[in-house]
């Protein structure tokens, strides 16, 4: 209770905010509404068109959970209109790619440490791609793969995989060296081979690394999702609605989208963060 | 045939070169070698593979083609930089960190603010924010005012969670020294609180370098005036043109390697007292 009281605040003084925005903003049309329809309105009657227009600048807070609890709730999932279907095809990319992105880094970061050259040539690069705005090159992906014949889940899942891939591999090499020399040593005093020494010291010892890099990864990883649905005019996924709701001016349509990609961040992330307690608690690392 | 086998036998051959290189002493100039060499290698491989298997421009241009290409298109090019990066993302870089550095300040004056603001901010960072983007069009209009919005708000978290994080990192003793030297509020901030805050604060400040110039490339995906890089990629990936996509490519990757390179080199200066700058 004392540590969720401060956030709860913050959260109101958000939503507040929110509100005040909505009414400054949307305030405009609805004088411009009135004076062509040559009524005066009060400044209640301006309050409470301004919290229920069709397509104002800026949606309300209720009027985008109105609209999230109709797309979500009140549509059958399997419906064009319900913003599960949406979320579920970009999931889906996501997952596809952050399951690519992750297993093809480990291996990668494995290598690394275990093959100097393989360090010293491509460490270099790993940490100088992060400097560069990969996503640029999405819509080329996308288009690309779509002129070989392969479109739909795996473009995506290749832009996700390809953003989830670099903070794994700089996360996992890093986490491989954590053991000190001190640890290195006692195992070769045990006489242990170059495998026992993966596995049992330098694997468990990377795994709090790994997971706090899982956490950036899989977020990187919806970001693709989304941007990779932008180029080729996709009709389906959360992408695909920004998109459709900027090209018709569907403001309330936009914002249930972006809500529902941050619960979607949020619950991935928040998973991850639960194996993270789960498998560090097995193993006696808890903090 | 010849071309393919020449590059894979040109990369073989570098890669055996650099296992023989990585075997000897680390120097300096072999750890700035190694990665060169391997980067030379797979330009090479890359040019062999697409003229030795016919690979056409519309699938993967060759380097060569795409080198090309630049020297024709300086203008082009100079004229996308601009308006995507000195308009877009630095105007948006500059008042994204002002902002968040000042919310930090007023966040951190309170211990009950703090609370609520790390969570929060925290969630928003992880958040995709690129998703505003058609919303920021929508209130700013298609010009780089949107553009730099975007980049406002998404540079805005991790610099907020960083700064608030680094306040926080001075411990009780040395705050009580500055009680001793009867120093205020303001004194104590200033000497003692954001020196000891900017190895956090710059480590905020590189995330958001790369955040900043994704954030102005996406947000003209969603619409733009005929110029700027995200929007000179989405209409020549719809023409095909790849070779003036992989050039846009290039100045994204040299404009975000300078920017970041030319943080870290101000964080040297400013933080050379950290473990961190320590050198040999």
């Amino acid at each position: 209770m004392r540590r969720s009281i401060p956030v709860l605040t913050i959260v109101a003084l958000i939503l507040g905010l929110w509100y005040l925005g909505a009414w400054g903003m949307n305030r405009q049309w609805a004088l411009d509404q009135a004076a062509r329809a040559e009524v005066t309105l009060s400044e209640a009657e301006i309050f409470v068109d301004t919290m229920s227009q069709d397509r104002p600048k800026l949606p309300a807070p209720h009027q985008v959970a109105v609209e999230l609890w109709d797309t979500v709730a009140m549509k059958s999932p399997t419906s064009r209109r319900s913003l599960l279907f949406h979320g579920w095809i970009t999931l889906s990319a996501t997952l596809a790619g952050f399951a690519i992105g992750a297993v093809a880094g480990m291996l990668l970061a494995v290598g690394i440490v275990h093959n100097r050259a393989m360090d010293m040539s491509v460490m270099p690069w790993a940490i100088a791609s992060q400097t560069i705005p990969i996503l640029a090159i999405a819509p080329m992906i996308i288009v690309v793969l779509n002129s070989v014949g392969v479109s739909g889940l795996l473009p995506k899942a290749l832009i996700s995989a390809y953003l989830s891939f670099f903070p794994v591999v700089v996360g996992m090499v890093k986490g491989l060296r954590a053991p000190d020399a001190m640890q290195l040593d006692l195992l070769r005093t045990y006489n242990a081979s170059a495998s026992q020494g993966f596995w049992k010291l330098r694997l468990p010892a990377s795994l709090p690394y790994l997971f706090a890099s899982l956490k950036i990864a899989i977020a990187a990883s919806l970001v693709g999702a989304i941007v990779g649905e932008l180029p080729t005019g996709a009709v389906r996924g959360l992408g695909a609605r920004l998109l459709a709701g900027s090209y018709y001016g569907q403001t309330v349509q936009i914002w249930s989208a972006l809500i529902g990609a941050a619960v979607l961040a949020g619950l991935m992330v928040g998973a991850i963060g639960l194996m993270e307690r789960q498998v560090l608690k097995r193993m006696g690392m808890a903090r | 045939m010849i071309w393919v086998i020449g590059a894979v036998a040109v990369w073989l051959g570098a890669w055996a070169l650099n296992v023989w290189l990585a075997r000897g002493p680390a120097t300096r100039a072999r750890a700035l070698l190694v990665p060169a060499l391997f980067g030379l290698s797979l330009l090479v491989l890359w040019e062999g593979i697409v003229r030795g298997l016919g690979v056409p421009s519309v699938i993967l241009p060759a380097p060569s083609a795409i080198f090309e290409r630049i020297i024709v298109s300086l203008p082009i090019l100079w004229g996308d930089f601009v308006q995507t990066f000195l308009k877009g993302a630095l105007s948006g870089y500059v008042l994204g960190v002002a902002a968040g550095i000042a919310v930090a300040l007023i966040a951190d004056a309170s211990d009950f603010l703090r609370r609520g603001v790390m969570p929060v901010g925290n969630f928003m960072a992880a958040l995709p924010i690129i998703g505003i983007a058609p919303i920021m069009v929508m209130w700013f209009g298609f010009d780089w005012e949107s553009k730099a919005a975007v980049v406002v708000v998404m540079v805005f978290f991790p610099i907020l969670v960083n700064t608030v994080g680094g306040l926080a990192a001075t411990d009780r003793m040395q705050r009580d020294l500055m009680r001793t030297y009867a120093a205020g509020y303001l004194p104590t901030l200033l000497k003692l609180r954001l020196p000891a805050a900017m190895p956090f604060i710059f480590n905020g400040l590189k995330i958001a370098t790369t955040l900043a110039l994704i954030g102005a490339i996406v947000a003209e995906f969603f619409g733009s005036p005929v110029r700027g890089m995200g929007f000179r990629i989405s209409t020549e990936v719809g023409r095909l043109a790849l070779d003036m996509v992989w050039a846009e490519i290039v100045v994204a990757a040299l404009a975000g390697s300078a920017f970041y390179g030319a943080i870290a080199l101000i964080e040297t200066r400013v933080t050379f007292w950290h473990p961190s700058q320590r050198r040999g």
